[in-house]
């Protein structure tokens, strides 16, 4: 127990946890901006599973990193543009929809690697970039610097989102389509095509968190994600719709992953508690979503379809 | 088909010669919704510099005929003319751009967004694809100082006042220069004195050219701001007039089709002992914050105490805690017929006589998809007489509720008809037949007419000046002055969560109530 305290070893786990966190923020910065214009998507961990099969089978086929993350985006622009068609043209019950879209993420990817793959193949990786200078800074270079480029793309888009929701006309309809569509829609919003575009976003920012994930592990295999993507929907809950309390979120469950990877690792849980342990992130959610409740107010239009009379 | 249907052309090149051509014209307007026709036929027009009123029931047709102006709704049938020409009105962006404008009666605002958001929202910024809200912000200040109409630009709309909500929607009209501008039962919200205010910029609006269609019931608001009047009924035109040549008594009776009686007559009651006693009641709105701070109220039986105040003033919440349905802070002391009931639950406070009428009458008081009959029951569905065996002896219900409804007259197609498909009157008396019936020895009623059609308001009124005369207390509670000082023996004014003053009813005056409201005096005589 006293060895997990050691400086570096912390620094192993900040530097894993970061790592760790990549996936949740890329998938829940996606959502928040769903879910602000006030469509809920629960089937984000489908998206990412179908994803990282395209970007994984791209990889393995290509060789071409750029091409896989390319082909994750737009697998998820893809369930996007159902998922928009199912919500806001049929105006289907957003809860029950994104379930049927989990469901078919995990089958229908798991099929396809059956299919076409067969046997886990390792793919090509992301490699580690360090950046220059900063990198060198003892222990939090090594924590914070060094990284493949889908980490700092993660958390480079917090600010990026927070632009496109606070100081854009896009932004300001969005937030305005989620909470009050039918003043958006009395001064000549589209509340259609502004839900529409945010769910494209959303579903496209999944995609990518799904490439990130199979392209670390340079692998896939069926659930790869193990419901990672539910967590990314409470992320958006936990972060209060905002991009850097969503990113604080992600930081806290990659870290808490990462910790849980160590303890094991040392042994200090024993093996045969591990499955127990890795139930930290959902016991986590929950309590986080207990204490958070009633604390902050969603997007009063969330999981409300729109129309005119 | 009427002279007006199909005008020849020579007609209005003459009327030009006369007359200026009307900014708005809307001919012969039809519109059909399944099983109803909600305008049938309807022709209206507007004026640049005048305020043309729209009365009329709920139900009557005015937001209809307001919605296909605004492009919400496309008529089957008629046309529109701007400026005397015929338009297509497809979309709220087709209005906008034609430079109609609305001030909606729910405000279309966006709580969490800023007022210069709320103001730019669906325009296109200077700035690009970035917002442009400083520019937004000087604009806002040009206009208002033009008509005294200044909100800060930079605050979120949730922390605004009802009365601050309400300029917000008049400069957003503005600033997209609405040449007609529809407010649809504005003042419904507001203090007498906002009412005022209100009135001065729509004159100053008038005055520049701009015309107003003024859509509300409140009588005395018509006659006081219209320069023509047209009443609708059942979605058809039973008439215009000009305020100098009608009535108020005259209005209601377009309005309704029949005599009406807008002053119920009250004979003197001998008013007992303090039936429902409230000390030092404080109570904790949604908000977190105190909404009720140590209010102190008597209601003797066989009176009629009315509570005054624009809404949300604590009223709600004060209603909700005598009720059982909200916790009263520490000290305060809620007492009927000297039975304490500050900690009851509803169901003590009901066998304690209490009976209780609710502001939300679809959300507290009825259960829109139950039956006319489930709601009758609500209240005693536990009473052992309804039940045989354990179970529903349905015989005896039918015929309990078909009394009810008989001797209320609501107004249902049979007793298994879903309760959201009544009118708005016709739930409020199916809810009143429930509370009534239970022989209360306090009543308290909350907005009891609101969003009611006269003849169902009409009839309330009686019910609740009977049970006035058979020794109840009664409480109402409303945002309606004028039914506050017909119905009450006695006023409260009641302001951010304190009573302000109570008065005798042969003492109190509009414009002293009107002040208290406002929290001006604390004085009302």
């Amino acid at each position: 127990m006293r060895d997990l305290f050691t400086l570096s070893v912390l620094v192993t786990v900040l530097a894993s946890g970061v790592r760790l966190a990549t996936t949740y923020l890329l998938a829940a910065l996606g959502e928040t901006i769903g879910q602000r214009s006030g469509v809920l998507n629960l089937g984000v961990d489908g998206v990412m599973l179908l994803s990282a099969f395209g970007a994984y089978w791209t990889a393995l086929e290509t060789e071409n990193l750029w091409l896989a993350a390319l082909v994750g985006m737009l697998v998820g622009l893809l369930m996007g543009v159902v998922y928009a068609v199912i919500t806001l043209v049929f105006r289907a019950e957003q809860g029950i929809s994104g379930i049927g879209i989990y469901l078919f993420g995990l089958g229908f990817s798991d099929l396809l690697f059956e299919e076409i793959v067969g046997t886990p193949t390792p793919s090509a990786r992301l490699p580690t970039l360090s950046v220059p200078l900063l990198a060198d800074i003892p222990y939090v270079g090594e924590a914070l610097f060094e990284h493949n480029l889908m980490t700092f793309l993660a958390f480079a888009m917090v600010p990026v989102i927070a632009f496109l929701l606070f100081r854009t006309t896009f932004g300001m309809n969005v937030r305005a389509v989620g909470e009050n569509p039918e003043a958006a829609d009395s001064l000549g919003v589209s509340v259609f095509w502004v839900r529409f575009r945010a769910i494209l976003i959303g579903n496209a920012m999944a995609g990518l968190a799904g490439a990130a994930l199979t392209l670390r592990l340079g692998n896939f295999q069926n659930n790869l994600t193990q419901g990672l993507g539910f967590i990314a929907v409470a992320l958006v809950y936990f972060g209060a719709w905002r991009p850097r309390g969503v990113m604080l979120g992600a930081l806290l469950y990659g870290i808490v992953g990462a910790l849980v990877l160590q303890l094991k690792a040392r042994q200090i849980i024993p093996l045969e508690a591990s499955d127990l342990a890795a139930m930290a992130p959902a016991v986590l959610t929950i309590v986080a979503l207990v204490v958070l409740a009633g604390r902050v107010e969603a997007p009063s239009a969330l999981t409300q379809p729109f129309s005119r009379d | 088909m009427t002279d007006r249907a199909n005008p020849p052309e020579a007609d209005d090149r003459l009327e030009e010669g006369d007359q200026p051509v009307p900014l708005l014209e809307m001919r012969n307007i039809t519109k059909r919704f399944p099983g109803v026709v909600a305008n049938e036929d309807v022709s209206f027009d507007l004026h640049a510099g005048e305020v043309h009123t729209l009365l009329g029931e709920n139900g009557a047709g005015k937001s209809t005929l307001m919605k296909v102006l605004f492009g919400l709704y496309r008529p089957d049938e008629g046309e529109i003319r701007l400026r005397g020409e015929p338009v297509e009105i497809a979309s709220p962006t087709d209005a906008i751009e034609q430079r109609i404008g609305m001030v909606h009666q729910h405000f279309m605002l966006v709580p969490t967004l800023t007022v210069a958001e709320n103001v730019a929202l669906g325009l296109t910024s200077s700035r690009g694809p970035l917002t442009d809200l400083d520019a937004v912000s000087a604009r806002m200040g040009e206009i208002a100082d033009r008509y005294g109409l200044s909100v800060d630009p930079s605050v979120e709309v949730w922390k605004l006042s009802v009365g601050e909500r309400q300029r917000v929607e008049i400069i957003k009209a503005l600033y997209r220069d609405a040449e007609v501008l529809v407010l649809d039962e504005p003042t419904a919200v507001l203090t007498p004195q906002e009412v005022d205010d209100l009135f001065v910029v729509l004159r100053q609006m008038t005055e520049a050219g701009r015309g107003l269609v003024f859509i509300s019931h409140k009588l005395r608001e018509v006659m006081d701001l219209s320069d023509r009047i047209t009443v609708l009924r059942n979605g058809r035109v039973t008439g215009s007039t000009v305020p100098a040549e009608t009535s108020r008594q005259q209005l209601a009776e377009m309005m309704v089709g029949r005599e009406v009686n807008l002053a119920p007559d009250k004979p003197p009651v001998d008013t007992g002992a303090a039936r429902l006693v409230l000390r030092n009641v404080s109570v904790i709105g949604d908000r977190g914050t105190l909404a009720v701070n140590g209010v102190d109220l008597d209601v003797a039986g066989g009176e009629i105490l009315g509570v005054a105040g624009v809404s949300g003033n604590g009223q709600r919440e004060l209603a909700e805690t005598v009720a059982g349905l909200r916790p009263a802070e520490a000290g305060s002391t809620v007492e009927l017929d000297g039975t304490d009931i500050t900690a009851a639950n509803p169901a003590t406070t009901r066998s304690a006589g209490l009976s209780y009428v609710p502001e939300e009458r679809m959300r507290d008081g009825a259960i829109g998809e139950f039956e006319v009959r489930e709601n009758l029951l609500l209240v005693n569905h536990r009473n052992r007489s309804f039940l045989r065996g354990g179970l529903f002896d349905n015989e005896r219900i039918r015929q309990h509720c078909q009394r009810l409804v008989d001797a209320f007259a609501v107004k249902t197609p049979t007793l298994d008809t879903p309760t959201s498909s009544l009118s708005g009157g016709n739930i409020q008396k199916l809810i009143m037949a429930r509370e009534l019936d239970s022989d209360p020895t306090v009543l308290l009623a909350a907005q009891p007419t609101r969003g009611v059609d006269i003849g169902a308001a009409e009839y309330i009124h009686s019910q609740l000046i009977d049970l006035r005369g058979r020794g109840v207390a009664v409480l109402v509670i409303s945002e309606d002055l004028d039914e506050v000082l017909a119905l009450a023996d006695r006023i409260a004014v009641m302001y951010e969560g304190r009573i302000v003053t109570v008065v005798d009813r042969a003492d109190a005056t509009r414009e002293g109530l009107g002040l208290a409201m406002a929290g001006a005096a604390s004085d009302a005589e």
